[in-house]
């Protein structure tokens, strides 16, 4: 009884969990973006006048607009040897933020006459221990600077801090920071204009409408397309972390439900066979078949109610550490978890209805009887010779072997009830553990096979195609690739997406186009190369031709081929060849950055040049960015495979507990005999578990296919435009799932079979069944 | 078959067993010498609580007594050790009960070859079978088979393997006379071919007159014991 209680209290804990989790981060959320006003479109441009700003505020349909300088910064952070990426963004000199309210956390915000004052955000404040009164040097636009922490701030632009191009969240080397408007401006001879603008909305406003006429307005001044809240970057990461929760809410908790009605209609049907003559008797004195119902589903009610109530105590604390971990990576500076009643009420009903509809079946057997034949004993199971019997193989087995097959074969729904139960929890194992795998998988091919670039640099402008050569002169480079980057929306029929070009040079090696099976690519002269994932969106075939509307320089537009669709994890990337690339955009021979291969010994003397070369605007590592994304998986995937581990063992351990139990309750008789007749307990043992231990062999072939699809349905679930998980499942990954699993099943077997041990071989043989 | 000068095949010295159920002390044995003879065909007659399935569970190995002593063939018993009691029961001792005990998953040969599997002299199955007469019911399984054939299955389990002792607790005491009377024919046939030493409990006088000696039972003693001058085959017997 207990092992349903705790099956059931495990899918009732998971569904609370996922349900009290996405209502606390989704309320949390809200409410930060209420009260911080967080816009509801965002737009870039290079350089666009005060002025303009008005004509924007005044676009029908927008509540506020306000104009601000976002720039990007290298730092030198004291006692740290690689550069820091940073992002500066301005705050009104007079009056409060508009929109993005930031939260102070500590210290005070910048007074305006002060140009080196910084609030920096929260999290690089943390990682590198800042306080308000350190200071560390800057380089902004090519002029070092010293720049003095005067508070600490979240903000909600920034719940999910990635650094651009960053997949992952590295509070180490990306910081976010925010100076007076007047300082920004003069260190980035942006004086009387901005390059950044971001707006909230009237409730009855059309997003699309205004973004268009936003894009027109700053077109001519740089601008690269606005967009939405839905495609703000982190506001992207917090919604679909929360849409995967909701797939999660969904089928995991399904699994446990499923197999908890399949317990309890096993374990019912067998009280009810024991119980017989008192379900006669009660007729006989006059009980109706609603009473007697009644009496087994209270039962069963009490027994889903303490697995619900279980369920919900350890629920609501999963619930809590669950939202506390996203809190690591999704940063607010409050935390609503205050789970209203309707998760819980919805995993208690859930639960209970399936307990009951397990057991449906079995009180309808009961109740079915009439008095006379309930107070007799049961019939005995009429066993017939099948075909099997007869065949040569049949001949062979021992008699133990037969009795075993024999009730395999007589009750089939039940064995394979049962296998499959056991199969759903090597499936879960497997789900979990396949995780492992296709990240290993993703950075094998992404980060080691793909690239092989220490370092990437972006630079602020568009730089001349010979500073590859002072790059390489520097100490340290063994070699210098350049890249060019330009922002366009790629159109197809009705289908736009917004996405960058990066444009790759011919013979590529340090960061080539990188097809997860077919491996390098070499980028055809013209056309474009497009991932699949785009390809899919825009609804192209190679060979089709799309419209390219750059969103740079002098904004011009072109017809491509589609030369070449390929596959990759992350991202939905276009790519085009380097010359042909700045041919269409007309820029001339120019970069936008540089991957660099680095010497390992002159690593650090690089570094520390790195940090004063003007014009960077960012530097990924691409260590750092492994390294970065084992910490994060290490710190959420593997806590959550520790956990499925765990409930996937009480789905097994709950089938086989009971299975043997009820074999034991049923067969008590026969087993007593045997012993009489002189069979040893390990042999008598035999016939108990052999049954069991023919059903999870049975489960592992069963559970590897069911396995692997939901492990499809997973990685399928998740997938985004950002990155795809690989279905990826090693050998040893099946093994590892059946290990864990043949390991529970064998530690139930080895605790039932001690009762066989006192079993009462006198009282057994006395009695008639 | 059997004589007063044959072996003593077993022999119990002062068994007493007590019980406690619950507050309470049941004396079901109270010093009970007992010696069986080789071959012999014993009948223990008494009302039941006498103690004569307590003496017969104990000498067969699946008991064990509070006090006294079980020796077979010269040999104590070693009472205290589940293993050897465990074998004993496996090569020496058959039994029969009144529920017949068998396996319903398997048939009638199926079920006497699940004792000869582990025996170490079996004879063949059907030979069994054919000596308690039923030869062509093979491959029935029980609940295809009448209770006098199910328990003539269970005779034939217990014989299967030649046991030195042929242990029965009311083997008729679920049937009608008319089919109790095969079932002894069964049990006597094995007696007389075989040599089997074979106990025999009964609440039912009559079926007495089959045995070399009977024991009377009371109140957990051998109250008396007869010697029958003449040994009445089954179908003489009408109860």
């Amino acid at each position: 009884m207990l092992a349903i209680a705790l099956v059931i209290a495990s899918g009732a804990a998971l569904l609370i969990m996922a349900l009290t989790t996405i209502e606390s981060l989704e309320e949390t959320t809200s409410a930060y973006y209420e009260r911080t006003r967080f816009a509801d479109i965002f737009a870039r441009a290079k350089r666009a006048p005060d002025s303009l700003g008005r004509d924007i505020a005044e676009i029908p349909g927008v509540r506020l607009a306000e104009t601000r300088i976002v720039e990007g910064a290298i730092l030198d952070m004291p006692g740290f040897a690689e550069p820091v990426v940073a992002q500066l963004i301005s705050l009104p000199e007079r009056g409060p933020q508009l929109l993005n309210a930031l939260v102070i956390r500590s210290g005070r915000l910048v007074e305006p006459s002060r140009p080196n004052e910084v609030v920096v955000s929260e999290p690089f404040a943390d990682a590198h221990r800042l306080r308000p009164g350190d200071s560390f040097d800057a380089v902004l636009r090519g002029s070092k600077r010293r720049l003095l922490v005067v508070g600490t701030a979240l903000s909600p632009e920034f719940v999910y801090a990635i650094a651009p191009g960053g997949l992952m969240p590295d509070d180490e080397r990306f910081g976010v920071m925010w100076m007076g408007r007047d300082a920004l401006a003069a260190a980035f001879d942006l004086e009387s204009s901005f390059n950044s603008v971001t707006l909230s909305l009237l409730p009855d406003a059309d997003p699309k409408e205004v973004i268009q006429r936003i894009d027109a307005l700053l077109g001519p001044f740089g601008g690269v397309g606005a967009y939405a809240r839905a495609d703000q970057t982190s506001n992207w990461f917090l919604e679909s972390e929360i849409a995967q929760q909701k797939n999660m809410s969904r089928i995991l908790p399904t699994i446990f439900l499923a197999v908890a009605a399949f317990l309890t209609n096993m374990v019912m049907a067998r009280l009810i066979e024991t119980e017989r003559r008192e379900i006669g008797l009660m007729k006989a004195f006059g009980y109706g078949n609603l009473a007697i119902g009644w009496h087994y589903a209270k039962m069963v009610l009490a027994i889903g109610t303490i697995g619900v109530l279980i369920g919900s105590v350890l629920g609501a604390w999963l619930g809590h550490w669950n939202t506390e971990l996203y809190t690591q990576f999704y940063r607010f500076p409050f935390l609503l978890y205050r789970p209203g009643p309707a998760g819980f009420v919805i995993a208690g009903s859930v639960s209970l209805a399936a307990a009951l509809a397990g057991s449906l079946a079995a009180v309808r057997r009961a109740v079915r009887l009439p008095p006379a034949e309930a107070m007799l004993p049961p019939s005995p199971p009429i066993y017939r010779r099948t075909w099997a019997s007869r065949t040569a193989l049949a001949g062979a087995l021992d008699e133990p072997s037969r009795m075993i097959l024999r009730r395999i074969v007589r009750w089939p729904m039940r064995a394979f009830l049962a296998s499959l139960g056991l199969a759903m929890s090597i499936s879960v194992l497997i789900m979990a553990l396949q995780w492992v795998d296709a990240i290993d998988s993703l950075v094998e091919t992404v980060f080691e096979r793909g690239q092989h670039q220490d370092a990437t640099v972006a630079f602020n402008d568009l730089q001349p195609l010979d500073t590859v050569g002072s790059f390489e002169n520097l100490p340290g480079v063994l070699a210098a690739e350049p890249y060019r980057y330009v922002s366009a929306h790629i159109s197809h029929g009705h289908h736009v997406q917004r996405q960058g070009i990066i444009g790759v040079p011919h013979g590529a090696i340090l960061s080539p186009v990188f097809d997860n099976e077919r491996g390098r690519i070499e980028v055809p002269p013209d056309g474009l190369v497009l991932s699949r994932k785009l390809a899919e969106l825009l609804e192209v075939a190679t060979g089709d031709t799309v419209t390219v509307e750059v969103l740079e320089g002098r904004q011009p537009q072109a017809e491509l081929p589609v030369a070449q669709i390929f596959d990759t994890y992350i991202g939905k990337p276009a790519y085009m060849d380097m010359d042909a690339l700045n041919r269409m955009a007309g820029d001339g021979r120019v970069v936008s950055g540089l991957h660099v291969s680095v010497d390992a010994p002159s690593r650090t003397a690089l570094l520390t040049k790195l940090k004063d070369i003007p014009n960077i605007a960012s530097i990924l590592f691409r260590q750092a960015a492994i390294d970065t994304f084992y910490k994060t998986m290490g710190e959420t995937i593997f806590i959550f495979i520790g956990f499925f581990v765990a409930f996937s063992m009480t789905l097994s351990v709950g089938v086989t507990y009971n299975s043997i139990r009820i074999a034991l309750s049923e067969r008590a008789r026969e087993l007593a005999t045997l012993r009489v007749l002189g069979f040893s307990r390990w042999e008598i043992s035999y016939i108990l578990l052999g049954e069991v231990g023919i059903l999870t062999w049975i489960s592992i072939p069963i559970g590897a296919v069911l396995g692997f699809s939901l492990a499809w349905y997973m990685t399928s679930a998740f997938e985004t435009e950002l990155y795809r998980v690989p279905l990826v499942l090693r050998h040893a990954t099946y093994g590892k799932a059946a290990l864990i699993a043949l390991a529970a099943a064998l530690t139930c077997a080895a605790i039932v079979r001690r009762r066989l041990d006192r079993l009462d071989l006198i009282a057994v043989l006395k009695t008639r069944e | 078959m059997e004589n007063e000068t044959s072996a003593i095949a077993l022999e119990a010295r002062d068994l007493t067993k007590i019980y406690r159920m619950g507050t309470v002390e049941v004396r079901a044995l109270r010093g009970v010498d007992v010696e069986l003879r080789e071959g012999e065909l014993v009948v223990l007659l008494g009302p039941s609580g006498s103690g004569k399935s307590t003496l017969l569970n104990i000498l067969g190995g699946l008991d064990t007594p509070s006090s006294g002593t079980v020796i077979f063939r010269g040999r104590e018993l070693a009472l205290d050790s589940e293993r050897a009691l465990n074998l004993y029961r496996r090569n020496h001792v058959g039994f029969v009960f009144q529920f017949y005990n068998l396996i319903p998953s398997l048939t009638a040969r199926e079920n006497v070859s699940l004792v000869t599997e582990i025996a170490r002299d079996p004879m063949p199955p059907p030979e069994a079978l054919a000596m308690v007469g039923l030869a062509e019911r093979m491959d029935h399984f029980p609940a295809q088979l009448s209770g006098g054939e199910q328990q003539r299955v269970a005779i034939a389990r217990a014989i299967a393997k030649r046991p030195d002792l042929l242990l029965c607790d009311e083997p008729t005491g679920a049937l009608d006379s008319k089919t109790g009377i095969l079932v002894l024919d069964a049990i006597l046939r094995i007696n007389r071919e075989l040599g089997t030493t074979t106990a025999l409990i009964t609440h039912n006088a009559v079926i007495a007159e089959i045995a070399n000696r009977v024991l009377y039972f009371a109140d957990g003693r051998i109250v008396e014991t007869r010697r029958n001058a003449v040994q009445r085959a089954p179908a003489e017997l009408a109860w």
